[in-house]
């Protein structure tokens, strides 16, 4: 039956290539066509092939609209969808009214991907964008498909870019790599220019030197090899250093509100996660309200997240002090129990509202994707996190030392009674600390929607560690809150590569006990004549 | 360590309150038969099984309008372990003892399962077990309706070698039971297919993991070998979406580093932002995107229950489906609820499954399932790239490990869990 089916399309192509003007040099692109409507991946791959071997005018246009999925086939027929919309028919590039029935996108899978990206690499390496050209030699890098070694030498003769000209270069060195029978010298060349990119992907293309190359050859790439290592090597450690302060902030961002409700009021306070849940929770409304009402706005949506997140956090913040803390201060072990249960009751009363999975809270453009300096990939999130990391820490500083405010927090925590005397209103200036301190982690919320999941869960993560900063670091110290966070985070991930996640975990804890059995009050112990509660 | 304790009262606490308030819901006019339902519907596993018990609901629900069983009406029986193993166990014994339910369908985790297992055994009950798990188990008591590592893990590590030529192979999981025990089983099957050692690479993360940027980075590096590299994730719940972020951030594409997972399906990816995602693999029995008249049937039926038209489906939720077919089947057969009869009728059973197939209860208490790899599309859905031939039958005990090739679980004839072959005996090797 199917080939019946098939033997009929095929007809059916072949009469419309008669009277088709494409018809004289279309011969292999047709058979090609047949066999992107067969629903089979090891067909489509083929036909892609194919159709970069037929110089048809639309192989380009085709074979990029089936890597992104814009291309459609059935009942014979293969359509483009271009970027707006229009169709256009594949075989002969004109235009297309109504679309056919029994239209459905070509399916892929990454062998057929990996085949669409050579072959795209292949076509792309004429042209006339610099920054198109740059990215097809890398596709040809990475495929190292020997048979566009002449179009890629045609590429680099008549190159004069010079950014282009090195990726050309590249590129044709990773195809002489694997190509055995290319002249001894060319390759030994290769290998230098390899060695000269110096970066994760060289060290792969030279591994895949083929077995049986000259001594020399092999000689070369061992010395390419080792050279490249050892650069690498030294750009890890800046590696580990920046994954090390990219987890001190986020640590940072989740602590810092503690080190102020804990810190400075001395208050336990177990549902500070929650409310850097709820400033996650916060993100997504956010998001979502501007998805429905104005989607051009949705690359600003952290920025309006931001200040709302610090509100509803703050507010829960002000209403667990009011509501419950302030009944219980001077009793640790009361507080630390009712604010247990609080956490558990909005764990749950999130999950009612907005269900148990996760919620997808998604990536502005300019938080996305990576960029490198030299051998240092840094992904856009984690710097903008750490960034408002440092702008959060400094801001709260600000606070605490600058404004009236303040100078109050700071009185009544060293002295109540005197501050009291003095005309300040306690109560009030606990709400507010309280608030402030919360609203904090909601800002930390935020950031950490970016990163990880927004789920009930969310805040539970980050309680055992931001207690162990702000005891670490010294409580009732901001500063110690920053080196603490700081010196745990790069401590981890310098422990990481050697132990494992695990174990790197259970070791910084067993530091951290034995560090406080020598200094109980942490790096930064408060000094002075502070009034114990 | 009294912030733990004390966290433990408290839980304590507020879960038997919520027990005394379920105690006072009306009882039922008419005899009824009994259903359990173990699932943890608030803490970390409430993400996955929340949509278990919401399952379980409406399948009781359907075949009560179909006029019942035996006679009566079906009953469910809800009841919130939440999150907690030691707490599933004595749920599980108010489920049987108290409410004197006729089967139990419950639990995610192993651990959860291993916690119940003993009460199940000292009062003669029934559990069915809907999720993938790590194998080398087969119980009187307890039929597994998710996969054994050979119906998921085996086969996907097979389709990589075969169709994506992978030749490197790092193993990353969760640092638990299922993670530790299939990698064994894996890294034991990759040897045995001529992998060398330096060509496989472990990782255990913790629970909830949210830091992966050195582990992808070493992904990375462990790729740059000049062989093609693929990761196996046993990586479990929460903890996928931050590292698929990370995947995507450090730029690895599906098709230069796939990455396979076990525990990654449709609800999971309903929290992501898929695109970046476009390629990498899932192995499962079940996907929501298979096209076959039972399974729209059965979507269409979910998404009317849950009043919500986006609702996606998943493999558990098709395992509880499976398995609640089953069981009804054998009540029939056996005429009775009574667990020693079901347990024997069990055995032999089929039920239809929903993508196409027919799957059969065996004797040792697994059942026959397909297995399917689906490439991740932008939607959240998956593309089917691959199936096995017909349906694969469960091993309790894997081939793999020297402690376990021997053995087999055969209730039926050989009336234990651990009949080994070469000695002819029960108990084990």
């Amino acid at each position: 039956m199917i080939s019946i089916a098939r033997l009929l399309r095929q007809l059916v192509v072949l009469t419309a290539l008669l009277i088709s003007p494409l018809a004289a040099f279309a011969q292999g692109a047709d058979d090609a066509f047949t066999r992107l409507g067969a629903d089979s991946y090891s067909d489509t791959a083929r036909a892609v092939e194919m159709l970069v071997t037929s110089a048809h005018p639309q192989a380009a246009a085709i074979i990029e609209a089936l890597g992104d999925g814009r291309l459609l086939a059935g009942g014979g027929a293969v359509i483009v969808k271009t970027r707006d919309g229009k169709l256009i028919d594949a075989k002969t590039g004109q235009p297309v009214a109504t679309e056919p029935a029994g239209l459905s996108a070509v399916r892929l899978n990454n062998n057929v991907r990996r085949v669409v990206q050579a072959a795209l690499g292949g076509l792309g390496l004429l042209n006339p964008d610099a920054g198109k050209r740059i990215a097809a030699a890398e596709a040809v890098f990475k495929s190292r498909d020997v048979t566009v070694l002449p179009v890629l030498e045609a590429a680099i003769a008549k190159e004069s870019d010079a950014k282009a000209k090195a990726a050309l270069r590249q590129a044709q060195a990773a195809i002489l790599i694997v190509k055995t029978d290319a002249p001894p010298f060319d390759r030994l060349a290769a290998v230098d220019v390899l060695r000269e990119r110096g970066d994760q992907e060289a060290l792969a293309t030279l591994r895949s030197l083929p077995g049986d190359a000259s001594p020399a050859l092999k000689d070369a790439q061992g010395r390419a090899i080792a050279a490249i290592e050892g650069n690498l090597a030294l750009w890890r450690a800046g590696q580990n250093l920046w994954y090390g302060l990219s987890l001190g902030s986020v640590l940072l961002l989740a602590a810092i509100g503690l080190a102020i409700t804990f810190g400075v009021m001395g208050v336990i306070n177990m549902a500070h996660g929650e409310m850097v849940m709820l400033g996650a929770y916060t993100t997504f409304v956010v998001q979502e309200l501007i998805r429905t009402s104005a989607p051009g706005l949705f690359d600003y949506s952290l920025m309006i997240a931001i200040p709302a997140a610090f509100l509803v956090a703050g507010a829960v913040g002000i209403a667990i002090e009011r509501g419950v803390i302030r009944f219980l201060y001077g009793r640790p072990l009361e507080t630390l129990l009712a604010t247990w249960g609080i956490s558990l009751i909005l764990q749950q009363a999130v999950r009612t509202g907005f269900g148990p999975t996760n919620r997808e809270v998604g990536a502005p453009n300019f938080m996305s994707g990576a960029f490198e300096i030299g051998g240092l990939a840094i992904t856009w999130n984690r710097l903008w996190i750490i960034v408002f990391a440092g702008l959060v820490f400094a801001a709260l500083l600000a606070i605490l030392k600058l404004t009236p405010m303040g100078l109050q927090m700071r009185a009544v925590t060293q002295n109540r009674r005197m501050a009291s005397a003095m005309g300040i209103r306690t109560g009030r200036i606990d709400a507010l600390t309280f608030g402030l301190g919360s609203g904090v982690a909601g800002l930390a919320g935020v950031a950490l929607s970016q990163i990880d999941n927004v789920s009930p869960n969310l805040g539970q993560s980050y309680i055992i560690d931001s207690f162990m900063v702000v005891v670490f670091g010294g409580v009732g110290n901001l500063w110690g809150t920053l080196v603490g966070a700081m010196t745990l985070g790069v401590a981890n991930k310098f422990l990481e590569p050697y132990a494992g996640a695990v174990l790197g975990k259970i070791a910084l804890l067993v530091f951290i006990i034995l560090f406080i059995q020598k200094r109980p009050r942490g790096l930064f112990a408060l000094k002075g004549r502070a009034v114990e509660a | 360590m009294s912030v733990n304790s004390t966290r433990r009262v408290i839980l304590g606490a507020a879960l038997a309150g919520a027990t005394f308030l379920g105690s006072f819901l009306p009882a039922a006019a008419q005899e009824t038969i009994k259903v359990g339902i173990l699932h943890s519907l608030s803490g970390t596993m409430a993400i996955s099984e929340t949509t278990l018990k919401d399952v379980m609901l409406m399948l009781i629900e359907e075949q009560n309008k179909k006029g019942g069983l035996l006679g009566k009406k079906l009953e469910a029986v809800v009841v919130d372990p939440a999150s907690n193993w030691p707490l599933f166990a004595e749920k599980a014994r108010e489920l049987i003892a108290k409410d004197k339910v006729s089967a139990v369908f419950g639990c995610w985790t192993s651990v959860s399962r291993k916690s119940v297992l003993p009460v199940f055994k000292e009062l003669n009950s029934i559990l069915f077990y809907p999720v993938q798990y790590e194998g080398e188990e087969s119980e009187r008591n307890v039929f597994y309706t998710g996969a054994a590592p050979n119906q998921q893990a085996i086969p996907a590590v097979d389709y990589l070698a075969k169709e994506e030529k992978v030749q490197r192979w790092v193993l990353a999981g969760t640092d638990y039971v299922y993670p530790r025990t299939t990698n064994k089983i894996l890294e034991a099957y990759l040897k045995s297919k001529g992998v060398a050692s330096e060509d496989i690479m472990i990782n255990y993360t913790p629970f909830g993991h949210s830091d992966w940027q050195t582990i992808v980075s070493d992904i990375k590096k462990f790729g740059s070998a000049g062989k093609k590299t693929a990761v196996v994730s046993t990586i479990n719940g929460d903890a996928n979406v931050p590292f698929y972020k990370e995947l995507g951030n450090q730029g690895i594409k599906a098709t230069d580093i796939p990455v396979v997972a076990f525990s990654v399906g449709e609800e999971e990816l309903a929290g992501i932002d898929t695109k970046p995602l476009l390629g990498h693999l899932a192995a499962w029995n079940y996907f929501q995107s298979i096209k076959t008249p039972e399974n729209d049937a059965f979507i269409k039926q979910w998404q009317a229950f849950t009043k919500n038209p986006k609702r996606v489906t998943n493999d558990p939720m098709e395992a509880h489906v499976i398995g609640f077919a089953m069981w009804v089947k054998a009540v029939e057969k056996a005429k009775s609820t009574d667990p020693d009869k079901v347990i024997e009728a069990l055995p032999g059973i089929e039920a239809p499954n929903l993508t196409g197939g027919i799957s059969k209860m065996l004797p040792n208490h697994h059942i026959t399932k397909p297995v399917f790899i689906g490439e991740i599309k932008p939607d959240g859905q998956f593309d089917v790239v691959w199936k096995t031939q017909g349906l694969v039958p469960g091993d309790a005990w894997s081939k793999e490990l020297d402690g376990s090739k021997d053995l087999i679980g055969d209730w039926v004839e050989k009336k234990c869990g651990n009949f080994n072959v070469k000695t002819g005996k029960c108990g084990g090797a």
